[in-house]
């Protein structure tokens, strides 16, 4: 049984609810707040962040959750390596990223929690509810565990409130492993002051395949949890919200890319399972076919490839979704399209790397592999989702510029937007989403398979159907006619074209915002999933009075023009990524061995501007604390114009 | 043939004559004497005799000596990379069931660093028709070893002797779960090469077809026993099976009746290579073709990609609060 002592320590006793009137607690009102809720692999730790998140979504909050994977499907119980669940970052204005350290983590046993202070993700002092049945474990080195484990939290100042969630939660359901999770959004519902009626809604939706015991007990747990918070915790917060005006959707990162193939017409997605890519495949798998669409799992990475370069060749521009690995698998495949000018999106949804790497953790690594990747000269558009939303629409893009220059689009996501959940407007499909049908009317005979414009390079492709079209397509150097080119010149004049495909594009493109001032002491610049820590830090330090902005590059290959004069604007560029750079701090490291990160480098070869950067290798998202540090110092350090 | 009436109608519409010429393009580069050119006549013959269009028609390639065949076709063609024609042909086969696919490949291409490619295409088992042109050798890269260099054979990286046992494409083929098709033909016998084609070019499926074929540049003399003496070369015969002509059964009198439905049979055929047997190993045509099983009757429409795209955006929306009363 429960020690009743400890477990109310710090709560009121848990006797019979007392009258309504004395559980009026008054709620502090709050900008944001982050809250972690971890637990052994399988308790729902997950499903019940992901609730949170959209009761608080439809409150009318902003939010931005994470989430926490292990690498292991089944990692041992209480494991510290073992810790699942998902961080939920609620505010009073929109959310762009998971925040800094947690304010308040449920933690469904002391081992998880402690996986989650050696990260450093929790705040020096936060409160952390913990479930106390460990205390009174059978197995006595399980209790002793516990209790060191708790004394030494409280001892580092942590606010530690014990909770019998268990002992709860056997009051309405025999196995209290399973709904415990539910019991646990009650409370959080009551901490956060969110509407008890849209969380029963949510528990609805969630379960509502399932029968409708399975969702009345759940509904129970979660009366059950909110009744025991405002019976026994003695505070309560607020985070004024702003109704939701339009429909908004929340989604992760990786359904949104599946969505965004969805609605940009394609027809054919070939993969191969790689983490954290492949529940855009799962989720594509359920929704394609109704539309029309397949999503073939081929035998290995560069067999998804080539099927999708087939399919492309012969129909429709494809795609083909992967990670790192997978990545560089493609690539020789990836030279062909280019080579052969077939339309092709290919997703990298980066990960720690090199080799085996971090699989389920967040990385920039493969901006250089996606620019200059595959050999020789394979000039291909590379482009950067920064937030959930851009996921989406990022695909409807890629498509389009792919079926347009006939040419290979790689959109680099990473495992932060991947697992990230975020509310944005509800798209509204436009029909010119889509790509007409495939041309199969005939060609005037000895027509040019490769017709290049002498401006633009382009040329019109002819699909296999096409009368008077025949030709053999070749990844050897050819003319226009898709002959193999024995003449220096001609596969000069093929080259050649093939880069100017790319100027042709850039010329469509527009200069990139600033966020902050037009000109200033720094400008920040980034690419990818960091745009909201890093627009963050700029906002607060703006705040401030200091003289610092930001701008967020999604055309990374070709890039937009504009850019070197608005860095012209500041003393000091640099760039925010989460890849590697060497630090100048290392006894070896100096100006002339210094690797740069990987946009740094790019910049500076483009533009011939001074460009330092900033980075790290953590496989987190980089927190907007880190950054706002980052920039204090860098603005402290005395800058020259470059 | 079961076909509806507007399939005759398009059938009647679209089907024209074409000489041989209609299908030839540039002259081959190939040597003297390669197998390869007699491969090329047989096929361009059957496009011929086929009637098929040469727009509705695409060769892919590997590479390799074999893999410059699309470029001696005046059809489609995709001349690609090392190892990848297979996943390229099921891509374009997949989108586009409307064409015919053919996949010119070598023992290098298919059997070495396709071969993950190889068996997984049998098991898809798309309707296509797979030419495996074995020559024993790496041509195009000047005479390495290939997986089927029988053991002991001399090349630039095995001037020793090759020092494993050759791979045995037939009964490799013969042993995934789902082969429908398995013929063998050796170029010194073009009518059979023929006959082997158009019956692989009849069957619904994934047609294999190995055709043993002589490299007068690197191995001139190594296919010489079997070309000299009849009797090394086993015909399979058998109602289900190609016909063998009066004057070729005169001379290759090494005969055996074999069904092609007959699996095990076929692998116990396939498992002696000392007589080459030569015809149709297996045939199945009830295996289920990737293509049909996955393909949707479904047309992507914006009308249809709309709904769907509405109904997925449905499960994740967040209505305003004031709409969630009138949504119920």
């Amino acid at each position: 049984m429960m020690n009743e002592a400890l477990a109310s320590a710090r709560a009121p006793a848990a006797g019979s609810p007392p009258p309504r009137a004395a559980r009026q607690k008054a709620a502090l009102a709050l900008d944001e707040h982050v809250v972690e809720i971890v637990s052994d692999s399988g308790e729902g730790a997950q499903r019940c962040g992901q609730s949170l998140g959209s009761i608080a979504a439809r409150m009318g909050n902003g939010v931005w959750t994470v989430e926490i994977i292990p690498a292991e499907i089944q990692p041992p119980a209480r494991s510290i390596e073992g810790a699942s669940g998902n961080r939920v970052r609620l505010g009073a204005k929109r959310m762009a990223n998971g925040g800094n350290e947690a304010d308040l983590v449920v933690a469904f046993n002391e081992q998880v929690l402690i996986g989650r202070v050696r990260a450093g993700e929790l705040k020096p002092g936060c409160t952390i509810l913990l479930e106390s049945a460990w205390r009174e474990h059978a197995d006595a080195k399980i209790a002793a565990s516990y209790v060191e484990t708790h004394d030494r939290l409280v001892a580092e100042g942590y606010k530690v409130i014990e909770i019998p969630m268990e002992r709860e939660c056997r009051k309405h359901v025999p196995d209290p492993r399973r709904g415990k999770n539910m019991f646990v959004l009650g409370m959080l519902c009551s901490i956060y002051s969110l509407d008890l009626q849209l969380a029963r809604e949510q528990i609805a939706f969630a379960f509502g395949k399932k029968n409708e015991s399975v969702v009345r007990a759940n509904v129970r747990l979660l009366e059950a949890g909110h009744e025991w918070a405002e019976a026994n915790l003695e505070f309560k917060y607020r985070i004024p919200a702003v109704p939701v005006e339009s429909p908004q959707v929340v989604i992760n990162g990786n359904t949104a890319l599946a969505l965004g193939v969805l609605a940009s017409g394609m027809e054919v997605c070939a993969m191969y399972p790689i983490t954290p890519a492949t529940s855009a495949s799962h989720y594509l798998s359920e929704a394609f076919e109704s539309v029309g669409g397949i999503v073939h799992q081929a035998e290995d990475e560069i067999a998804a490839c080539a099927f999708a370069i087939g399919a492309s060749y012969a129909g429709k521009c494809a795609i083909t979704i992967t990670s790192g690995p997978g990545y560089s698998l493609k690539q020789e495949a990836i030279g062909l399209a280019v080579m052969c000018e077939i339309p092709l999106v290919v997703v990298n949804v980066q990960r720690g790397g090199p080799s085996t790497g971090q699989p389920t953790k967040a990385e920039q690594g493969d901006l250089l592999a996606a620019c200059f990747g595959s050999h020789g000269d394979a000039p291909k558009v590379v482009m950067a989702p920064a937030t959930i939303e851009d996921c989406f629409y990022s695909i409807i893009t890629a498509r389009k510029i792919a079926e347009t220059f006939n040419t290979v689009v790689v959109v680099l996501s990473d495992a932060n937007l991947a697992t990230s959940q975020q509310p944005f407007a509800r798209p509204s499909f436009e029909d010119s989403w889509l790509a007409p049908p495939v041309d199969q009317s005939a060609v005037d005979e000895g027509a040019k398979p490769y017709d290049w414009d002498p401006v633009t390079g382009l040329a019109r492709r002819l699909v296999p159907g096409q009368p008077h079209g025949m030709h053999t397509l070749t990844g050897l150097a050819h003319d226009r006619r898709s002959r193999v080119a024995y003449d220096p010149g001609i596969n000069e004049e093929a080259i050649r074209h093939r880069s100017l495909k790319l100027a042709a594009l850039q010329k469509s493109l527009q200069t990139p915002p600033v966020f902050g001032g037009d000109s200033g002491d720094l400008l920040v610049i980034g690419w990818g999933s960091t745009k909201g820590a890093i627009e963050e830090s700029v906002e607060r330090l703006r705040a401030e009075g200091l003289r610092v902005s930001s701008m967020h590059l999604m055309f990374l290959q070709p890039m937009p023009a504009g850019i070197k004069e608005i860095m012209r604007r500041f003393g000091q560029v640099m760039t925010i990524e989460n890849n590697w750079s060497d630090r100048l701090e290392d006894e070896l490291i100096d100006e002339s061995n210094r690797r740069y990160s990987a946009l740094a480098m790019m910049l500076r070869a483009r533009y011939l501007v001074d460009v330092d950067c900033w980075s790290e290798v953590r496989g987190q998202p980089i927190k907007p604390g880190t950054i706002e540090r980052v920039l204090r110092d860098k603005l402290k350090a005395k800058g020259r114009r470059p | 043939m079961n076909l509806r009436a507007t399939d005759c109608v398009l059938r009647m519409m679209h089907e024209e004559e074409h000489d041989l010429e209609s299908y030839q393009a540039s002259i081959p580069r190939w040597c003297n004497g390669c197998g390869d050119n007699a491969i090329l006549a047989a096929v361009q013959r059957l496009c011929r005799d086929e009637k098929l269009r040469p727009e509705k028609t695409v060769f892919v390639s590997g590479i390799g000596c074999s893999s410059r065949f699309p470029h001696y076709m005046k059809t489609y063609g995709f001349h690609s990379i090392h190892g990848r024609a297979l996943p390229i042909a099921e891509g374009i086969k997949l989108t586009r069931p409307d064409l015919k696919v053919f996949v010119s490949t070598g023992d290098g291409d298919c059997c070495s660093i396709g071969a993950a490619h190889w068996i997984h295409a049998v098991r898809y088992n798309m309707n296509m028709i797979v030419v495996l042109h074995d020559n024993h050798i790496y041509g195009l890269t000047k005479m390495q070893a290939s997986p089927t260099s029988p053991a002991g054979l001399k090349s630039k990286t095995t001037p020793r002797g090759a020092y494993l046992q050759a791979l045995n494409p037939l009964t490799v083929t013969l042993g995934v779960q789902n082969v429908s098709f398995v013929a063998q033909a050796v170029d010194w016998l073009p009518e059979v090469v023929y006959d082997v084609l158009a019956a692989a070019f009849h069957h619904k499926g994934l047609s294999f077809v190995r055709i043993i074929q002589r490299c007068p540049e690197f191995l001139p003399q190594h296919l010489d026993p079997w070309l000299h003496d009849p009797k090394r070369n086993l015909l399979l015969t058998h109602e289900n099976g190609i016909a063998i002509s009066a004057g070729l059964g005169k001379v290759y009198k090494n005969q055996r009746t074999h069904d092609p439905a007959d699996l095990n049979r076929a692998r116990e055929i396939a498992s002696v290579e000392d007589p080459i047997p030569v015809g149709i190993l297996y045939r199945n045509p009830d295996v289920p073709c990737y293509e049909e099983t996955r393909h949707l009757s479904v047309l992507t429409t914006p009308d249809r990609v709309r709904a769907g795209l509405e109904k997925e955006l449905d499960k994740f929306t967040v209505w305003p609060q004031e709409r969630r009363d009138e949504a119920r």
